[in-house]
């Protein structure tokens, strides 16, 4: 039997009187990537802020290698914080420090890395994103669009996280580039072993990066099977979605 | 039909009321979380001596001139109004007075408040609007610690050199006046100002600036913290940070005031 890495039940979270996730159901393999589709305000961004504490759930229960995660105090927080790395849609890199000061953060902080052997952690993970020595120490606003979300990416694998979550990977960059980072992305999942969750509404993403795909549609898991059971599925839902249809039973909200 | 009228109403009503209370809650939540995290380890102590320079050093041009200009003025004004009844002598001891006791610590604050307050609110914000504060958290880093903490420490530590800074501008800037303007004897002036000097009014204004280095710090960090949806949010934080640390600053100067002289 395969183990469960992670697991979510029942998950719900609302914010004032509009209702985001109505009872969640997911599970996650070992060493598996699961990405979830859907359209925009679907609940995706929330779904993976529960998971990764940013936001607390009204109720249900997620568990981390059969651990409880939900209300556990600062302390085991930040525990489970080290088996996660998380890429930023925005990529959210730190705009006063350099690329490898980005790279190299949580290694500086808190794994207690002299500043020279962190800078040559972090140029050996660039390296490894595709990206020259000499972007190291340039600042996050002097590079390109793309090689922000390679820096982001560095920064998120650097601490070889058990868990790695991406926040709509793709979104921004042109399909070459998307393609790039999609591949960077297996690769790197594959190397750490790593377990991966991701978010996107990118179908070139999903065939690339999915072992499997979960379909969220307001706040609940309708669908989901594997990449090849996506193309033949009966669901309408899912169909329209990845056909990119505007006639459909999903009706955009005006 | 009646009924429901009244409903709106009352609801309009309590809608500003319960939002009012909110507010507070949130605020008092933040200061204690603020004291806490300034008290418990790791500390950020890079990140302190930046704010210190930042707050300090870089809020003496500022402050140097607000204060000297404020005693020239005091100089001034005090000097017309006292030589109606030939009392020009007491020109000394209300610059003294006026810039040790009030204007060094509110013109100090305001300043830097117009300064710091914005600035941290802008940055903060900016942050919090491009997941910064987020991605923080998921570097198994707490953002308070990070960001708050070394800028209300270094707010509260600093003001108060700023103000001691001030005092001896502003009564410079009073000096200048009454020696080069109204003709005052250099060595009577300086007498005088020696006389009066009295430790609790200076004490007085350095309780003054670390309680408003506290405000400053915390009302910027707050509205930057909690600031929602992009630049205009970002925008907001600036204009709240800047406003309410100014109210605060005049509201907190006068009960200082009053706890220390009035008897």
């Amino acid at each position: 039997m395969k183990k469960i890495k992670i697991s979510i039940k029942d998950l719900h979270k609302s914010f004032g009187k509009k209702q985001i996730l109505k009872g969640v159901n997911l599970e996650i393999e070992q060493g598996k990537s699961l990405v979830v589709i859907g359209g925009s305000g679907t609940g995706k961004s929330v779904l993976i802020k529960c998971i990764q504490g940013l936001l607390t759930p009204d109720s249900g229960s997620i568990l981390i290698d059969g651990e409880e995660t939900v209300g556990v105090d600062e302390q085991k927080r930040e525990d489970l914080h080290d088996k996660m790395g998380m890429l930023f849609q925005g990529g959210a890199l730190f705009d006063s420090l350099t690329v490898w000061q980005n790279v190299a953060f949580a290694l500086l902080q808190n794994k207690g890395l002299s500043k020279k052997e962190a800078k040559e952690k972090a140029i050996d993970v660039l390296r490894q994103v595709g990206l020259a020595p000499d972007v190291a120490d340039s600042y996050p606003s002097e590079i390109s669009g793309g090689m922000q979300k390679r820096v982001g990416l560095a920064r998120a694998i650097a601490t070889n996280p058990e868990i790695i979550f991406f926040d709509e990977p793709t979104t921004g960059l042109d399909p070459i580039m998307a393609d790039v980072i999609n591949e960077l992305i297996v690769e790197s999942a594959k190397k750490l072993g790593a377990t991966t969750f991701t978010i996107t509404h990118d179908m070139a993403s999903v065939r690339k990066i999915a072992d499997k795909v979960a379909m969220l549609y307001k706040g609940e898991i309708i669908w989901q099977g594997s990449v090849a059971e996506m193309d033949k599925t009966d669901n309408a839902y899912v169909k329209q979605f990845i056909n990119g249809c505007s006639n459909g039973p999903i009706k955009v909200e005006i | 039909m009646i009924i429901e009228k009244i409903e709106k109403f009352l609801r309009t009503l309590g809608k500003p009321l319960v939002k009012f209370t909110y507010g507070i809650g949130e605020l008092s939540l933040f200061v204690s979380r603020a004291i806490y995290n300034c008290v418990t380890p790791p500390f950020y102590f890079k990140l302190l001596n930046r704010q210190f320079i930042d707050i300090g050093f870089y809020s003496l041009p500022v402050v140097a001139l607000t204060t000297v200009f404020a005693g020239m003025v005091i100089a001034l004004q005090s000097y017309t109004g006292f030589s109606q009844y030939g009392a020009e002598s007491m020109v000394a001891n209300v610059v003294l007075i006026a810039v040790t006791r009030e204007l060094a610590p509110v013109f100090c604050g305001l300043m830097v408040a117009g300064r710091i307050g914005s600035a941290m609110a802008a940055e903060i914000g900016t942050m919090r609007v491009t997941e910064q504060i987020d991605a923080l958290t998921t570097l198994s880093t707490n953002p308070f610690k990070y960001l708050i903490t070394p800028r209300v420490i270094a707010g509260v530590l600093m003001l108060p050199i700023l103000v001691v800074i001030g005092d001896i501008l502003g009564i410079f800037g009073g000096y200048i006046i009454g020696v080069y303007k109204l003709d005052f004897n250099s060595a009577n002036y300086i007498h005088a100002t020696l006389q009066y000097l009295v430790a609790s009014d200076v004490y007085c204004g350095i309780a003054k600036g670390a309680v408003f280095g506290f405000i400053i710090t915390l009302m910027g960090c707050y509205n930057g913290y909690k600031s929602r949806g992009g630049a205009q949010g970002v925008g907001e934080a600036t204009t709240n940070a800047v406003v309410s640390s100014s109210i605060l600053i005049l509201i907190f100067n006068y009960i200082i005031t009053e706890v220390f002289f009035t008897e």
